[in-house]
């Protein structure tokens, strides 16, 4: 009888993603990323984010496309809600980071996938940013994140995805570790008339 | 105590601990010339660079040397420091090593074909050079660490001897691998709150099915693994060391400090406004040691299955998951609730007197299985150097064996370049008796 090792198909490319691990351990300064977004306020609550070029492998590097996000908040804030809170944003990049990483360890260790679904809740308590009561915190009170997969392995294997996908989750680690964040302002120069313009 | 003029010599091992004394039997055993340069005395650091209540993690029957061993009356005990130090003491005069003591190395560089080794004693030559100076020789704290307001008390687990040395009140000991655990159950129980700080571990019973978890190890051929077979080596050399306690059946996993009142948070990540940050990645560093601990009592399990042979051996067990408060802590206000911070935060390996080019940029030997990247030049006794028990105490023969028979035949190499003329191989001695050592601390 002959054995047939099946080759999982989780459409990541494992050996790229190695050969980068490997070229980039040898150039550490090709691995110093830098992410960029803009965002350009519209009206009330209504924002809208673009991303499109970053900074990796030592140069300037594009998305294939822009990509844009409206944010909003829900009608019962008297927004118009035209997107996503942005709160609600994290929690998809969250599960967007940890769901590729399912992916990619996977594919190293051979596990077909067949479907992964995560669902993300975060409760939160608005007396912290409505200023109601200084001892609640803004953010969230905490993040559950439940991931169902159907994958040919065992339940232990599947939780040992999900697990070294957070071990290596840069979402994950931007949310459960502190981040200096700077935020710096400019004000925009009075535009000049040209009827100012003494002659 | 070996006398002995600096001068040339066929080859030199720096350090008297259980490596360098290994290297020292099997040159010996070869015939080939040879001193062991010690900076104080045989086994230092454990004399005097570790607390007074550590035992080895491996039990005494585990405790051997080629040619030599453990036959005391307690092959189940766990040497104290104190015993390691008479057993490599022991072992040193046993063994006849050439051990020259008080003899710091300050700089090593490169000579005519060979090594010149500086000492305040005069300078050395010599062919091949073996750094037998351990990994642990510089204490490591996270940067973290500059953040702590000055009026907390601060130490690192090498200068801790035992709790009378710290005020009372609450200890935050960072670090949970064996000297975090370890501390932090000491600690406790001596009256001082302890706030325990976990980043990734290494979760193991001291017992399974009946048996302690060395002699499962050792007997399955786990430690025999090879540094070659591993996916990731850099990160297989990284593995922290095991919660394990010298303790003949005692567990000190993090529920079993749970128990004793230890409160458990994440890893420490960050300081602001006086405050310990602690990551909110507890739960997962939490399952991944369980999913890790059960993966390895599988192994054990098929192992044993395999051989169809049980005495001794009671029924497969797991144990309970590892218990996280439902709303983990995530920061400590260190001048209103902490008294003392412990960093069990490791140690790395001090080159900066080799000035030889065989170290990277970040600090570690460039080396291939313990052949660093410079003609005779080698290295044993670090963590995973060839196989996963190349830093124990019974480590160290094997690799000590294969690193001294390439070391004799580059000797041998490169006296036929030198003379030009074919030199006999070096023959063995001949292996010595197996003898019996002392019992440790009689």
């Amino acid at each position: 009888m002959t054995m047939q090792t099946k080759i999982a198909d989780n459409g990541v490319n494992v050996a790229a993603l190695l050969g980068a691990r490997e070229a980039l351990s040898r150039a550490p300064e090709a691995a110093r990323f830098k992410w960029r977004a803009t965002s350009k306020w519209l009206k009330g609550t209504h924002s809208r984010g673009t991303v499109e070029g970053f900074f990796g492998l030592g140069g300037e590097q594009m998305h294939r496309q822009s990509y844009q996000f409206d944010c909003d908040h829900p009608e019962i804030f008297a927004s118009e809600d035209n997107g996503a809170a942005p709160v609600e944003l994290v929690l998809v990049a969250l599960a967007g980071c940890l769901s590729a990483g399912v992916a990619a360890v996977a594919q190293k260790r051979n596990i077909q996938l067949r479907s992964v679904q995560a669902t993300v809740e975060a409760p939160m308590d608005i007396q912290g940013i409505l200023g109601i009561d200084p001892e609640i915190r803004n953010g969230f009170d905490r993040i559950k994140i439940h991931y169902e997969i159907d994958a040919d392995a065992s339940a232990e294997e599947v939780a040992a995805l999900v697990a070294q996908s957070q071990k290596r989750s840069a979402v994950f680690d931007v949310i459960t570790n502190p981040t200096d964040v700077s935020v710096t302002t400019s004000k925009v120069e009075d535009r000049v008339v040209p009827g100012n313009i003494e002659c | 105590m070996l006398t002995r003029l600096a001068g040339y010599i066929d080859v030199i091992v720096i350090g008297a601990g259980h490596s360098g004394l290994a290297m020292s039997a099997v040159l010996g055993e070869r015939g080939i010339d040879h001193v062991v340069l010690e900076r104080s005395e045989v086994a230092n650091s454990w004399r005097t660079e570790r607390w007074d209540s550590l035992r080895l993690l491996t039990p005494n029957w585990l405790s051997r040397l080629p040619g030599y061993g453990y036959v005391g009356d307690d092959p189940d005990g766990f040497m104290t420091s104190a015993e390691i130090g008479e057993f490599l003491d022991d072992y040193a005069k046993w063994s006849s090593a050439p051990v020259i003591s008080h003899s710091t190395v300050l700089r090593v560089t490169r000579a005519d074909a060979g090594y010149r080794v500086a000492t305040a004693q005069g300078d050395w030559t010599c062919r091949a050079l073996v750094l037998a100076t351990g990994a642990y020789n510089q204490p490591v704290t996270p940067r973290v660490a500059q953040g702590v307001p000055a009026r907390i008390h601060q130490l690192h687990a090498r200068s801790y001897r035992n709790p009378d040395q710290l005020p009372p009140g609450r200890v935050l000991v960072v670090g949970s691998s064996a000297t975090g655990v370890q501390l932090a159950r000491e600690l406790q129980r001596s009256g001082r709150p302890v706030t325990l700080a976990v980043g990734e571990h290494v979760r193991m019973p001291r017992i399974y099915r009946a048996r302690d978890i060395q002699w499962w190890m050792l007997a399955a051929g786990l430690l025999e693994r090879r540094i070659e077979e591993e996916d990731d080596p850099q990160r297989a050399r990284r593995v922290p060391s095991p919660q394990l306690v010298g303790m003949p059946g005692v567990t000190l996993d993090l529920n079993a400090l749970r128990e004793h009142g230890v409160e458990i948070v994440g890893r420490l990540v960050g300081m602001r406004d006086g405050k310990a940050q602690f990551s909110g990645s507890l739960r997962n560093v939490c399952a991944l040691a369980d999913l890790k601990l059960n993966r390895l009592l599988t192994a054990l399990d098929q192992w044993v299955e395999g051989r169809g042979r049980t005495f001794g051996i009671s029924a497969p067990e797991r144990f309970a998951p590892t218990v996280v408060d439902d709303v983990p802590r995530l920061e400590i206000d260190l001048c209103a609730d902490v008294r003392t911070v412990l960093w069990a935060t490791g140690y790395r390996p001090d080159y900066s007197w080799l000035k030889v080019p065989v170290v990277d940029p970040r600090g570690d030997l460039v080396h291939n299985l313990g052949v660093v990247a410079a003609p005779g030049l080698y290295v044993l006794g670090l963590p995973y150097l060839r196989r996963r028990k190349s830093s124990f105490i019974h480590g160290a023969e094997d690799d000590a064996r294969e690193l001294g028979a390439h070391l004799a035949d580059y000797l041998d190499g490169s006296e036929r370049g030198r003379s030009g003329s074919c030199v006999a191989p070096r023959s063995a001695r001949g292996s010595f008796p197996v003898a019996a050592a002392r019992r440790a601390g009689a």
